[in-house]
Formats: C-alpha cells, structure tokens, sequence
C-alpha cells in the first residue's frame, strides 16, 4: 500500500513494504467486521415500541464466547504480525552485512553532511569527498552509514530506502543500505531540531556505476584539500 | 423508595444543615464543592480546547496556503510554527484530556455516583484547581516572554529542549516545563482525592462490584497516572537545571545522554494516553447501557481487563523509540508487549458492541458521540498495530501517518468523549435538558469533517510526509499533494464553524432549556436520584445501594430500569 505512493528501492524495502501490507489486511479484515457487526447492531436494535431489551449479563462462559473467541482470533493474528515484523526489523537494523562502501551521515542545526572514504578507502586522509545536503551513492552497492550529531537529535530519513534512523550528539550509529534502483529523492530531516528543521531537507543520487565514477572523478579534481577535512566524530 | 428522599433544586440546597448566604467569593471561586471545582476545570478545559483548537486552525493554514497571513493571527514563521504545534499538542493533552475528561468528571461523578455529600478530601481538591490555574497562567504566559514561546514539541527532547542556544527561547522553554510541572502536581492532589473518596466513602451497600464503570475507569486513571509521573517529574526538574542551571543531565557534550529523558518521558507518557482514555471509555460505557437500556456484556470482565491494560500500559513505552537509538534488540521486546495490548484493548470494544445485541436503543445526542467514540476510536486501535511493529514503524515514524493515527484516538477520547459526557449529564449539571436537534447538528457537524481532515493525513502519511514541517511545498516529491493539504484544513474551518452550534446550544438550554427533573434519561445511578442541579451536599439523606448500577431491563419488572437505591 505505501509502494503505490512511493517507489520501494532498497533490498529491504520490500521486507517492510510486505509486513505493511500484512496489517493492512489483517487488521482491515477485522475492522470492517467489527464496524459492519456494530452499525448492524445499531440498525437491528433501534428501539421499537412495546419491544424490550434483552436480558443478558455477558457473565456466562457461553456468552462470553462472543468476546473470548474474536479475542483469539486477535492473538493469532498477532503472532503473523510479530513475526514478520521482527524479521523486517532484524534485516535492517540488527544484522549488518559486510559492506562495500562506507558514508559519514552528520546532522547539524541545519544541515547533512556526507563524507564518503575516496579512493583510498579510508576516513580522516585527504582525498575524502564532503557533500552539503547532496548524497551520491551507487546503484546495487552494500553501504554502510555511521551516523551522528553535532548539536541536537535529527533523523535520517530516507523514504524510498524506507530507512529511518535518528542521529544522536556524542554517538555513531551504523546502519546499511543497499539500492536497487537509480534515480534523484528526497532525504529529509525526521526528527524536530529546531526552527530550520523544515529546511533540512536534502536529495540522494542513486547513480548507476558508470555514472558515479564520473562524478568521482569530478569531485577528487575538485580541490578537495579546501574543503574542512571530515569533521572528526569519534567513533 | 428514591421518592421518600426529599429532593427538588430549592430544597435541597436551601435545607442543607450548616447553610448559610455564600458571597460570590465563596461559591465560585474559593468553593470547596467538588460540583463547583468540577465545573472550574470543565471550563477552563474548554477554554483552552478554543486555544488548542485556533491553533490547530493558525498551522492547518500555514500548510493549505504557506507564507500567506493567517486571518487572526498573521504570517506564520518556522518559530511560530514550531512554538504553535508544541503548544497545540502539549494544550490538547494537559490542558484539556486531563482537565475535562480527568478532573472535570471525576470530580464531578464520583460524589454523586457512589453517594456521599463530597471529596475526601475538599481543601485539597481546591487546591488542585488553584496550582492548575497558575500552571495555565504560567504556560499563556510562555507565549508572550521573549523568544516566544516554546518550539521544541510537546515530547521535548533535549538537547534541543535543554540549551536556549538550540531553540532559541530561553523564557519560553522554562517557563513550558514548570506549567507543565504544576499542572502535575495539581493532579497529583486530585488524583488523591479520586481514588480515596471511592475507596472510603461509598454509600451504605456499595459493594466493589457495584461501583459504576466510570467511575472504575477514573481510579484506574488515578493510579497510573500516579505510578507513571513521579520519574517524568524528576526528568522536568532536571532539564529546567540543565536549562538554566547549566548541568548536563542530558547533554552529552558534558557527559549527559538525551535517550534518557525519552525513557523518563514515554514511561510516563505512554500509560499517560490510557489516563486520558480510560475516562473516555467509562463514560460512553454508562451512555450506552442507558441508551441502549441493556446491563454492561460482561461487567467484571471490562473491569479485570482495564486493570490489565493498566499494568500492560506500563510495558511499551520504548516503542516510541525504536529507531532513537535505543539497542536494536530491544525493540523486539517492545514489539511483543505492544502487540499484546491490543488484546485487551480489542475486548473492550468487544464488550461494547456485545452490549448492543439485544437492546432497545433511541439515538439521542450523548447515545450518537458515544457511538462515535466507540466507530471512531477503532480506526485509531487498528492503525496503532502498524506503529507498533516495529518493522512497519521504521517507515511511519514520525511521519503524518502517526500524526493521523495519534488523533484517531486522542480525538475520539478528548473531544468525542468529552461531549458524550457533558451532554449526557448536562441535565444534572445545570437542571435543563439540550436541544437535541441542535445537539445532532452539531454531532454530525463534527464527525464528518472530523474524518475529513484526518484520513487524508493517513495517506499523506503513507506517501512519506513527515511531521512538524511548516512547508511542504520545498520537498519536490510532497508539493503534488497540496491539494489533499487544502481539503484537510477546509474540513477544519467547516468543523470549527460547527462548535458555534455547540455554545450557542449550551447558552440557549441554559437559559430557557426544558426542566429536566431528577432523572430525565431513566438511569440507574445515584447521581440521578437526588435534584438537577444536585445542591450543596447533593443529598438531604445519603442514598443506600441495593445492586449494581446496570439493571437494565431485568426481567420481572414493570419500569425496564432499577435504580441502585431503590429497595427490592
Ligand atoms: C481540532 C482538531 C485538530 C486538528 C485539526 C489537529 C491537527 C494537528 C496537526 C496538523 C498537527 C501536526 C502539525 C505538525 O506536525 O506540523 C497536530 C499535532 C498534534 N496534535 Fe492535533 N489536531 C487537533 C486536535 C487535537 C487533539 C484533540 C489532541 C489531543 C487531545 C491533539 C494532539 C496533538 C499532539 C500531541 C500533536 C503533536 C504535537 C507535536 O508534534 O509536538 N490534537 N495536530
Ligand atoms: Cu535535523
Ligand atoms: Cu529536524
């Protein structure tokens, strides 16, 4: 139901996409026939003239059935729900794959920071490549994030990854990614953090590989060593 | 027999014992009758429901037409914006949830409802409405210092909310934690007085089992609320002396850890919607076994059940944190315990459609809001399981989906709830019965348009909005759906122009209403066997009890109710 507004491209995407759908139709199910028995109710038991209510406690195991047994049904439901919710949960935020790339995602009153490794592969060294509010990334690739803060809590959201996590002061938290597909979205800020928290906004390029090489190789001619080297978080 | 006590609105005012002439002082403002504190909180709660509610109006604005003026109040900045959607949320939830559906009824119910003349305790329930109106005083007051008012949300998560240099109102931010602080200590001390009067001060023969569920639900409130606040206090003392003390209790710059201020504030503020809710839940419980004129399906059941979501509620707050970087393990754990209150949950709404089968049910004004509530609050149950697992919470955070969500069930609890209750015992509280055909108006004035602003909130929601943005228009993938923004907040302005339809009714029933004698709707409880509105004392002789308050139709009987003070 989420994908038929907003493109899934993340290998977990579907993951969470398919436990949305689950409660969507389980818990659909159930309210429809909760609200349909109760409007029915309502329209069956208007009040007629010389037709008394019934006499009924709701006490007796028999017609506690009514109650007991949907409750059940309830639980079971639950069980569905838990498990593939757990399981989407644990893909994305518990288990971490060997990545193939690694970013700096740094929230500040009211900006992102990206600092990707460069060539060398490693942080803190002088080829490494800082983007304001834009984020290169490549198609089909396993990233890593580590994420963190420098003033207040802000999240990273990105809606098409259907990955969401906040960042907070005095931690780095990793995360991953992997996408599936090419294209420009949004990044936004998901966590209140002051009065510039609207603007903090920020656009992810998912480049196939061809095309981020190119922009690679625009950056690292870019006279890198001008830009303030990766604000050092430590880690 | 309830007719051999003496009642009448003269009577029994004018003969109670130690009567004397009270000045205005003395009855309006420095009563210590639990009806007059009753009504002090009921409005100054729906006072400032008109302040939540042009607030709501003043955003709502701001994202169907950004940047133009708002008529009444002007441009909306980021500040403005920020300070008005805290304001609205923080207002919405102390300020009028727990004022009116809290403290208004229950002060108001329990006396009547279990038969004693007043409070345990009256000089403390006055001073409870005392500290809460300086807690108002203090949080108008936030608005108008310099800076502005408080922006940092109604959660107020440090360091954002700790350090004037992040959210740039250095009054405000002090000034919002200690109303909200006072507010606390003001229910504390009423809280007091709720479950001790019901615990010690039942008439003669009011069994445990025979306690309206209301007034249940209202002892339950009371205790969780009790258990819930004392750490959320402790947390507000400690970010006003990191405000403006500079310690760093949560800040981590100087060794302090924001995540635990979200602990002390959803350990609190989780059991928190069930003190709001389990009010609401009594109160559409009592409207329609008596509309219905059907016993409540399964009394004890609904009981033990509000004592398990009670301790349950207790058990998931970290579920509003499961990507704030808590353990990502725990969140399984949270996951499960969330799940499993919806359990309960779904049993009392079970319980409420069972008790419909079988009934005789005349659709009045308080019958159609508490139906409403039970139609309405479902939607807000069932889109709770999507926030509740966490897999499917890690899109919907804190996106308009929640927002949708957290209406759907605050909505139905705090303004559906409220006027199910209001004009169900409006004739015992002002002697005159309301006009039901301006009640329905105003009903389905509400209900439609209510619907009308939410739902599509869900689909904004969906399609990755997320919350407390002044302006969509900038996000490229948002900006298409401007349109379902303007129809949201037309809805709004339809639903407000509605509640004029409310007050004028109020005023006109007031004035010239039907009388309502003591017991218009043929209830069973004991608030309806003394007069309307009940005088000082609220009995000349206190009434005994004989039986449960849900004998509706009992087979045998003439008349198809059984007073709880009638004789067999
Ligand atoms: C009068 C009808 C109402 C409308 C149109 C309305 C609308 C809204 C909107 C659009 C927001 C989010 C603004 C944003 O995130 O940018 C919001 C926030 C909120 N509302 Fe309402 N609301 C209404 C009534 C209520 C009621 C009755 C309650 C509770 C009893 C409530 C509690 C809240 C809370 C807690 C927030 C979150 C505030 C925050 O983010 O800090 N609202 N409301
Ligand atoms: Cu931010
Ligand atoms: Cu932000």
């Amino acid at each position: 139901m989420v994908s038929y507004f907003i493109p899934a491209l993340s290998t977990y995407a579907g993951d969470i996409d398919f436990i949305i759908d689950l409660i969507f139709w389980l818990v659909g199910f159930w309210f429809l026939l909760s609200e349909g028995v109760f409007f029915w109710l309502i329209v069956r038991y208007r009040k007629k003239e010389g037709v008394p209510a019934e006499y009924i406690t709701g006490e007796t195991p028999e017609q506690k059935r009514w109650i007991t047994i949907p409750h059940f049904l309830v639980l079971f439901c639950d069980i569905f729900i838990l498990y593939y919710a757990i399981a989407a949960w644990y893909e994305v935020k518990q288990n971490l794959p060997e990545p193939q790339a690694t970013v700096r995602v740094i929230g500040q009153q009211w900006a992102w920071t990206f600092v990707h490794e460069g060539p060398d592969g490693k942080f803190d060294t002088a080829d490494d490549i800082t983007e304001m509010n834009e984020l290169h990334i490549e198609v089909d690739k396993l990233y890593h994030y580590k994420l963190s803060a420098t003033d207040v809590l802000h999240s990273f959201s990105v809606p098409v990854f259907r990955l969401k996590q906040d960042a907070i002061p005095g931690r780095v938290i990793t995360g991953w990614w992997e996408a599936t597909g090419t294209g420009e979205f949004s990044i936004q800020c998901a966590e209140l953090c002051g009065i510039g928290h609207a603007l903090m906004g920020a656009r992810i390029f998912i480049e196939t590989p061809e095309r981020h090489a190119a922009w690679l190789a625009e950056q690292s001619s870019v006279e890198y060593a001008a830009l303030t080297p990766s604000q050092s978080v430590k880690e | 027999m309830a007719e051999s006590i003496p009642h009448g609105v003269d009577a029994a005012h004018d003969d109670h014992g130690d009567h004397h002439q009270q000045s205005f002082w003395q009855k309006y403002i420095f009563s210590t009758d639990h009806k007059m504190i009753a009504m002090q909180y009921m409005f100054t709660g729906m006072a400032m429901g008109l302040v939540g509610a042009f607030m709501a109006y003043t955003f709502r604005m701001q994202l169907a037409f950004p940047g133009d003026l708002v008529p009444g109040f002007g441009l909306v900045t980021p500040a403005n914006y920020n300070a008005l959607v805290t304001n609205h949320g923080t207002i919405m939830i102390f300020w009028v949830a727990m004022p009116v559906l809290l403290a208004a009824f229950a002060n108001f119910l329990i006396p009547l409802m279990i038969g004693c003349d007043d409070m345990v305790f009256p000089k403390i329930n006055r001073l409870s409405y005392q500290i809460f109106l300086l807690s108002t005083i203090v949080l108008i007051a936030s608005f108008f210092v310099e800076g502005g008012g408080f922006g940092g949300g109604w959660t107020a998560y440090p360091p954002l909310s700790g350090k004037p240099i992040y959210n740039l109102t250095p009054l405000g931010c002090t000034l919002w934690v200690i109303a909200v602080g006072l507010e606390f200590i003001a229910f504390l001390l009423g809280g007091i007085n709720f479950i001790t009067t019901t615990m010690n001060a039942r008439a003669p023969g009011m069994k445990l089992y025979d306690i309206p569920i209301v007034i249940w639900m209202i002892v339950i409130a009371s205790i969780l609320f009790m258990l819930s606040v004392g750490p959320l206090i402790a947390g507000a003392i400690m970010l006003v002396f990191d405000q403006t003390l500079g310690t760093a209790f949560f800040d981590p710059d100087k060794g302090g850890d924001p995540v635990l201020w979200q602990h002390l504030f959803w350990f609190f503020g989780h059991p928190e919607v069930y003190v709001v809710l389990m009010p609401a839940i009594g109160i559409t419980a009592e409207i329609i076994t008596v509309f219905a004129r059907k016993k409540l399906f399964a009394y004890k059941t609904v009981l033990h059940t509000a004592f398990g979501t009670g301790v349950l509620s207790f058990t998931v707050w970290a579920h509003h944190q499961f990507i704030s970087g808590i353990d990502p393990r725990m969140a399984n754990v949270f996951t499960v315990t969330t799940l499993l209150i919806s359990i309960p949950i779904a049993e009392m709404m079970f319980v409420y459609i069972a008790t419909l089968y079988g009934g005789a049910i005349t659709l009045t004004t308080p019958m159609l809001w508490a139906l409403a509530f039970i139609a309405e609050f479902l939607i807000g149950g069932v889109t709770g399981i999507f926030l509740g697992a966490s897999g499917a919470d890690i899109y919907f955070h804190d996106t308009y989906f929640v927002l949708a969500h957290f209406h759907y069930t605050f909505y139905p609890i705090a303004i559906i709830g409220t006027f199910a209750g209001f004009t169900f015992w409006f004739p015992k509280m002002f002697g005159k019965m309301m006009n039901e055909t301006l009640g329905k108006i105003h009903f389905w004035g509400t209900i439609i348009p209510f619907n009308l602003i939410f739902i599509p909130l869900f689909v904004l929601g969906a399609a990755g909005q997320h919350r407390r943005i002044y302006d969509y228009t900038g996000f490229p993938e948002l900006a298409k759906y401007q349109d379902v923004r303007v129809f949201a907040t037309m809805a709004l302005l339809v639903m407000l122009a509605f509640q004029l339809v409310f007050f004028y009714n109020c005023l006109i029933s007031w004035r010239s209403g039907k009388k309502a004698g003591n017991n218009p709707w043929n209830s069973n409880t004991l608030e309806w066997t003394t007069s309307s509105p009940p005088g000082h004392g609220n009995w000349k002789e206190l009434p005994t009890v004989y039986r449960g308050p849900y004998e509706y139709s009992t087979p045998g009987r003439e008349e198809d109710f059984w007073p709880q003070n009638v004789p067999n």
